[in-house]
């Protein structure tokens, strides 16, 4: 009967508790708006554990309420000098015991949740099953790179997976450490200079419909001046979708047309193409992918990762890359241009369109 | 009277000063500077936060000072604060005249104070360290200029003294406890100082390998952190955190002992469970050399040492538990005095709870993969070092001030500054707990608009304000109270069970002008219950053997200071290697100079004594 009590009372705690929480953050963004499996997992944690604190601080705010007004010095005790107490094994048996349960309540799921989310087994198998999508993560300064080893693409910026089924990651950085964050879908996980991190997150596509069918990617790790504003996006479709982006993808090249785009292009591949493919198949080795390919860039809906996607934007960034991005790395590397030709290159950038 | 023979000026007492009191006013003045100066940091950082997009302090200029900011706070503020308390208190707490080595004493302090120098010398010489104050090396490695350096070998000469306070205090508690005074009849600020110094034996040599390992890198062309050349950047997180998790009890652990001195005396009762809480800060020291990798959980470390290390962590909580709920019953049924001191000690209550069941949740490894390097743990470590360190840190200094000073502070003042403070805390940090769920990652100069951090921000900046303000009104209360404070009893605040309170306030020169005897817990309340005035003596009054003051830590710590430059610039300018050499024989020299010359002090003769007890008395 007491017990039946108590799981009601944890159970309505809990649902007010998410009630609560609920309306905390943006669904492309808050961690308490779970948005996949790996979400949704840590989310029933954070709530689990929440209940059980929440319920250690009314035992303590109770007593303490209690002792302090109630023992309180009071007019004329000035004087009065209180028993004293040595202690009592019952009561210090008490408050050893009924912590030690409540932890054992939060640390099984917590130990079985750690051993699930990390179950890569199906990304590292011997013959990988070909429905099963892996994305090879590197963290540069300031920029992300997403490269599919299956399907021999690469994208930057713009992670695109399919919703509703694990999607596993590689996960390293090519200078210093970083952090690979998409709130709303899972914890991090950081990508080392030294090794090769692996995990796996899904993306509902329910929550990504809600969300405006995109969320909010974050570096996690303090990476330099720039930390805050290593953004990335997440674009989550449909299994069929994702397959058509994917043979789009592979089969994508720069159409230009435009005569000013022309031009744009010729400056390009004079002072840019060194460090940036604007195709998505770019056999070059890691090493020399030394900046974020560009082949959808006009797909993109974000420049250099925070600023809105405009003309106007490019064109800023362009010009001066450290007053948007201070300490990057394109910063000093394509000499002076001049007004006409940032035009022509943005012309050129905004038309590298995949879709 | 000799004393007044030997008396030079001030400044040259101060510098040569071997004697635990005014060591400790020395860690106080120095530890206060540095929490002004980590302090103004907050607000510059709070300042920028206050509204997306803000331009106040952007990019590296921010991340140096969120760097100097947590250094600040942790090495040049929380840790001589402390150890200005334990200098202050312990020696007279377990009836000795001084610690086991007062010579060692001072140049703990002066290591300390002139490496925080070096490392805030770096505002001025190029910029500060801005690869946050964990300095991980993959990007400590990649920053430029020299402030990593200002860092390391920073840290560095501050991390000798820690250590060198530390042993000291180990065989000051060991050795030098009066006749009658055993293990279970130390006050609880003695055992907790007791169980940090231990700590800090354990937990400083680790970083200091880490930062030796980093110098060579930096200074020397060494590869142990570069991983083309086969070194590992991991490495130095566990170094780092394997001093920095019990770095975190380094300064709890005193935080716990100054609120137990705080409830039993205010409360009137005897501390509540004492073998208990003996037993509990014993094993949160213990365990908290077992869990440095929870700082790691998203490192890669695989599920299994995740899990490992989660359990452990979450254990933490039962000793920490006992003592919460060991405090709550000293009070139970105690005739509660609501002074400063005890403001502060009740505030920290539901604060530190606040703080110790986050960092249960972020124990739950699974659940930390969000938690981690998000908004979440700022919320979390603010609610432990500032809702538990920097309390206690100013509850102690309202207790003991009358102890250290010989006056009161003012207690209006002292109240006003309370509610400030404590409403500026929660106001602060409260608030960042969701901004961490809501996806906000820490050491973020700026965010942009639109993403439902603004009204967070703005409430968690308001509140920095108010713990300015507080700030204030206590500088104002300690320039108020020097000029005309009330002055203070040997018994403060009427209450004290503790033998520092049996000793005048300020205490002479030589603390006791007899060893007491020492008759059980709470050595003095016991005596005063019996309707004694004073302790019951251990000796006849005779000549009381002093150690001579000294110049020579001073000069020892100011030679490592200049090495330290010499180094730095070795390889850029030409008298670098000189400087270098020139302050290690400035150090070295001073340290032969030390073993060569016999130093047998001196002695306060018992007549001296007498006279200057009269005067105490009258």
């Amino acid at each position: 009967m007491k017990k039946w009590l108590l799981n009601w009372r944890l159970f309505s705690l809990f649902s007010v508790m998410a009630l609560l929480l609920a309306g905390c953050g943006k669904p492309f963004l808050s961690t308490l708006q779970p948005a996949g499996e790996v979400a949704d997992m840590q989310y029933s944690l954070m709530l689990l554990s929440t209940a059980i604190m929440v319920l250690v601080i009314i035992v303590v705010t109770i007593i303490f309420v209690y002792v302090v007004v109630r023992f309180r010095q009071r007019k004329g005790e000035e004087k009065k000098i209180p028993k004293q107490v040595e202690g009592s094994h019952t009561l210090e048996i008490v408050w050893t015991v009924i912590p030690i349960i409540l932890l054992i309540i939060l640390a099984v799921p917590t130990v079985s949740a750690t051993f699930k989310l990390s179950d890569v087994k199906p990304m590292n198998k011997e013959k990988r099953d070909k429905h099963t999508v892996v994305v090879n993560v590197r963290a540069n300064l300031y920029w992300w790179e997403f490269e599919y080893p299956d399907y021999g693409i690469i994208t930057s910026q713009e992670l695109v997976v399919p919703t509703n089924e694990r999607v596993y990651f590689n996960l390293k950085a090519s200078d210093v450490k970083h952090s690979f964050w998409i709130p709303a879908v899972g914890g991090k996980m950081d990508t080392n200079t030294d090794n090769k991190n692996q995990f796996w997150l899904e993306f509902d596509q329910k929550a990504t419909d809600k969300a405006g069918g995109i969320f909010y990617g974050k570096c996690a790790e303090l990476c330099g001046p720039s930390h805050a504003l290593m953004d990335f996006k997440v674009k989550p479709l449909p299994r069929a979708d994702f397959d058509q982006w994917v043979e789009k993808m592979k089969n994508a090249k720069p159409v230009v047309t435009d005569s000013v785009a022309k031009e744009g292009e010729a400056i390009f591949n004079k002072s840019c193409i060194g460090c940036h493919a604007v195709s998505p198949v770019d056999k070059r080795p890691e090493q020399a992918r030394t900046a974020p390919n560009l082949a959808n860039f006009g797909d993109r809906t974000r420049i250099a990762g925070i600023l809105d996607h405009n003309e106007e934007n490019l064109k800023k960034w362009l010009k001066d890359p450290n007053s948007v991005k201070p300490g990057n790395k394109m910063a000093g590397t394509y000499g002076n241009l001049t007004d006409d030709q940032i035009n022509a290159l943005t012309k050129y950038l905004m038309s590298l369109k995949v879709e | 009277m000799s004393t007044v023979a030997r008396k030079k000026s001030l400044i040259w007492d101060y510098l040569t000063t071997v004697d635990h009191k005014k060591i400790a006013i020395l860690y106080l003045i120095a530890g206060g500077f540095f929490f002004l100066v980590g302090g103004l940091e907050a607000l510059f950082i709070r300042i920028q936060l206050a509204k997306p997009n803000n331009d106040f302090l952007v990019g590296g200029l921010y991340n140096q000072v969120l760097t100097m900011h947590g250094t600040t706070m942790i090495f040049f503020a929380a840790m001589p604060l402390v150890f200005a308390m334990m200098n202050a208190v312990v020696p007279i707490q377990i009836g000795a005249r001084d610690v086991a080595f007062p010579f060692l004493n001072a140049l703990g302090f002066w290591l300390f104070f002139f490496g925080g120098v070096f490392l805030n010398c770096s505002w001025f010489l190029g910029g500060a360290p801005d690869a946050g104050w964990t300095s991980y090396a993959s990007l400590s490695l990649e920053s430029p200029g020299h402030g990593i350096d200002f860092y390391v070998l920073g840290l560095q000469i501050s991390g000798f003294g820690t250590l060198i306070g530390g042993i000291n205090f180990l065989v000051t508690i060991i050795n030098m406890r009066a006749p009658g005074m055993t293990y279970m009849r130390m006050p609880m600020f003695t055992w907790a100082t007791f169980v940090t110094s231990a700590l800090i034996l354990f937990a400083f040599p680790p970083l200091t390998v880490g930062l030796i390992f980093m110098m060579m890198d930096r200074l020397f062309g060494g590869n142990f952190y570069h991983p083309a050349a086969g070194g590992n950047t991991i490495i130095w997180e566990h170094l780092f955190w394997i001093f920095g998790h019990p770095e975190v009890y380094i300064l709890v652990l005193p935080a716990f002992g100054i609120f137990s001195e705080i409830f039993a005396t205010f409360s009137r009762k005897r501390l509540f469970g004492y073998s208990s809480m003996v037993f509990a800060t014993v094993l949160i020291g213990f365990l908290g050399f077992m869990v440095w990798a929870h700082h790691m959980f998203t490192v890669g470390m695989g599920p299994i040492a995740n899990a490992i290390f989660a359990v452990a962590t979450m254990a933490i909580a039962v000793p920490t538990g006992i003592k919460i709920f060991n405090w709550l019953f000293t009070m139970w049924g105690g005739n509660i005095r609501f002074t400063t001191p005890m403001m502060y000690a009740v505030a920290f209550i539901p604060s530190f709870v606040m703080g110790g069941v986050t960092g249960v949740m972020n124990a739950a490894a699974a659940a930390d993969y969000q938690y981690h390097d998000s908004y979440f743990v700022v919320a979390h470590f603010h609610y432990v070092i500032v809702g538990g360190v920097v309390f206690a840190l100013l509850a102690g200094a309202h207790y003991w001030w009358p102890k250290m000073f010989g006056k009161m502070l003012n207690e209006t003042l002292g109240k006003i500054t309370f509610w400030l403070f404590f409403i500026g805390f929660h106001l602060t940090f409260f608030i960042q707990h969701f901004l961490g769920l809501m996806g906000m990652p820490r050491r973020v100069f700026t965010y942009l608009p639109g993403q439902g951090f603004e009204t967070g921000n703005m409430i968690s900046t308001v509140g920095a304000f108010f713990m300015a303000a507080a700030t204030i009104v206590l500088l104002i209360n300690v320039i108020v109270t020097s000029v005309k404070g009330q002055k203070a009893e040997a018994d403060a605040w009427g209450d004290g069970r503790t033998l520092e309170w049996a000793v005048a306030s300020p205490p002479p020169e030589y603390n006791f002008a007899q060893t007491p005897l020492v008759r059980g817990l709470d050595a003095y309340w016991i005596e005063k219950m019996e309707g004694k005035k004073g302790l019951t003596p251990a000796e006849p009054l005779g000549d009381i053997h002093m150690p001579n003051s000294s110049i020579l830590p001073f000069v020892i710590s100011l030679g490592l200071f200049i090495a330290a430059f010499g180094f730095m610039y070795r390889t850029e300018a030409s008298w670098g290697l000189a400087v270098g050499i020139i302050g290690l024989l400035i150090t070295l020299g001073s340290m032969f100079l030390r073993s060569v010359i016999d130093d047998h002090g001196f002695h306060i003769h018992k007549e001296e004594v007498l006279e200057a007890e009269k005067g105490v008395k009258a």
